[in-house]
């Protein structure tokens, strides 16, 4: 029954074992979690292949929900209420837009503060960097959008855009912007959610204010008129306001008759000056977060 | 000798929280009672283990042996002290953990390979070996959600067992599943001690100790308290008083 030949397992020579440094057993960090990115990927891919599980139509899900959205926003808004006539253009792709990287947002901020209490079992039992679940939870988010990103695409092609250089850097910065944020975030309330469940609580009601607090439901404009200049300077300190303004840049501005008109109207001054210094900021948050999380992470295993 | 694990001084406390709500914790305030209390689970224990060494460590239930070896297993760090250790630890602690329900046998046997530390490289290198080992048959592309108890056990055992360790850990059962799987672990445990690996090997079982190890470790509510011979450790604990052949647990039970 035994495999014939088994040899136990392999082992390294003392000469070999005395090269390697008397280290702390487990290393953690991001740089670990790029490291294993093998066991990374893995559960990227498991986590996303467990999300249709025993649907009969599979991954066409994916297309279908976002897709339907998408028709709805369109009759809703541009053929019953006809919001946005005259004023704001292709009222639908302008909301669509910004709901793809606000989605995108909230599920990696969302994701990543449930992510270590979901996986307590691994967590409480096993050394793996910690860092690698909130992670996972953001690369997740990502694969997720890219069908939203197709949705999005299709109606903007029937409408006349075509991808040029500065409107996908845009994008990018965009996502970018999102990704180190949203990944900052979850990473700090993931670790504050095991000493306190009601931190999970606090990130629920805060991603709700994002939604509104982003100028898709209405233009930025609308800010600008209402409020006034102090305030429409307030405004854009969310960095969200800025990534949600960058993928109206990628996609929507082109969809209109005179996109470069449409940019002036509708788009602050200076947006790929404010997107580069709120990707910056969001980097330092993240790397904070990180060095929060570490400080903080030692006690994780004994509280969840 | 190069040393493997180098334990100094290390101190783990818990903190136990008797109310978790704002209420609770203000009317216990007010009623002058106490809202929390910590504990050392592990207190200023020092020791080193060269390679080689066969250590068991034992010890009464709460006495604090999971806490140290969740510390030298990197699950836990020390709140003081160091824990330092050298090359891969792998070994028999909480097999089976991170099984995706949702997965079949064969993708679990991978991810589990990789949560224990594996690349895919040493894990194709090796599949044919667990998969023997575990004897799964049809069933490995079974989703383990169907798996029985036994099957699960059995195939997060023969992962753990086939991962190349410089240092080999374990915290349970060296074998499980029924007779004929039992004495095939009974016999990858025997390679394994052969080859001269490092071992630390939590157990109550005296029989099983004295069979792999060469040094006894005997933790008292958080403190080491002795360290030394197998059978002088095993008397320490009286764990030989009265009649209790035939009770050994684990491998010695089944041998």
């Amino acid at each position: 029954m035994v495999s014939a030949g088994s040899v136990g397992p392999a082992r390294r020579t003392e000469g070999d074992l005395a090269a390697l440094p008397l280290a702390p057993p487990a290393a953690t960090g991001l740089r670990e979690v790029v490291r294993r990115r093998y066991l990374l990927g893995m559960l990227v891919r498991n986590t996303i292949k467990s999300r249709y599980q025993g649907t009969v139509l599979g991954w066409v899900w994916s297309y279908l929900q976002p897709a339907i959205r998408f028709c709805m926003f369109y009759f809703l808004f541009q053929v019953m209420i006809g919001r946005g006539e005259g004023t704001i253009e292709n009222f639908a792709i302008h909301l669509f837009a910004g709901m793809v990287i606000v989605h995108f947002f909230t599920e990696t901020f969302n994701g990543g503060t449930q992510s270590l209490v979901q996986n307590r079992s691994l967590i409480t039992k096993l050394p793996v960097p910690r860092e690698m679940f909130p992670v996972a939870r953001m690369l997740v988010a990502g694969w997720h959008t890219i069908p939203m990103l197709i949705i999005l695409v299709v109606p903007c092609i029937a409408l006349g855009w075509r991808p040029d250089l500065e409107g996908i850097a845009a994008a990018l910065l965009g996502f970018a912007l999102a990704a180190a944020l949203g990944l900052a975030l979850g990473l700090v309330f993931s670790v504050g959610n095991v000493f306190m469940r009601d931190i999970g609580k606090v990130a629920q009601t805060l991603t709700q204010f994002v939604t509104f607090s982003v100028p898709m439901m209405y233009p930025f404009t609308l800010v600008h008129e209402r409020f006034g200049d102090p305030w429409s300077g307030y405004y854009l300190l969310n960095p969200m306001a800025e990534a949600v303004l960058l993928i109206q840049r990628g996609f929507w501005t082109g969809t209109t008759s005179d996109p470069s008109a449409t940019a002036a109207a509708h788009l602050p001054d200076h947006l790929f000056t404010r997107g580069l210094i709120m990707t910056g900021v969001s980097v330092v948050l993240l790397v904070l977060a990180q060095r929060l999380f570490s400080r903080l992470e030692a006690k994780v295993p004994e509280r969840l | 000798m190069t040393t493997m694990i180098q334990v100094e001084h290390a101190t783990k406390a818990f903190t136990l929280s008797y109310q978790r709500s704002l209420k609770q914790t203000v009317l216990a305030k007010a009623r002058g009672r106490k809202t929390h209390d910590t504990f050392n689970a592990v207190d200023d224990v020092t020791f080193t283990v060269k390679e080689g060494e066969s250590v068991g460590l034992m010890g009464l239930n709460g006495s604090g042996k999971s806490t140290l070896l969740k510390l030298i297993s990197g699950v836990m760090r020390p709140d003081s002290g160091t824990v330092l250790t050298r090359g891969r630890i792998a070994g028999l602690i909480a097999t089976g953990t991170g099984f995706d329900n949702n997965l079949s046998g064969r993708e679990n046997l991978y991810l589990n390979a990789a949560i224990l530390g594996m690349s895919r490289a040493e894990t194709d290198r090796k599949f044919d070996e667990i998969v023997d080992f575990a004897d799964l048959g049809k069933f490995l592309d079974t989703d383990v959600a169907y798996y029985s108890s036994g099957m699960r056990a059995r195939l997060g055992f023969s992962v753990a067992v086939n991962v190349d360790a410089d240092i080999f850990i374990a915290d349970e059962a060296l074998a499980v599943g029924d007779r004929p799987f039992k004495r095939k672990c009974k016999k990858r445990m025997d390679e394994i001690v052969k080859s001269g690996v490092t071992m630390f090997y939590v157990s109550h079982a005296p029989g099983s100790v004295r069979n792999l190890c060469n040094r006894v470790l005997v933790m008292e509510s958080g403190r080491l308290a002795f360290d030394g011979d197998v059978e002088e450790g095993i008397a320490y604990l009286h764990y030989d008083d009265g009649d209790d052949d035939g009770e050994d647990d684990g491998l010695g039970a089944d041998i």
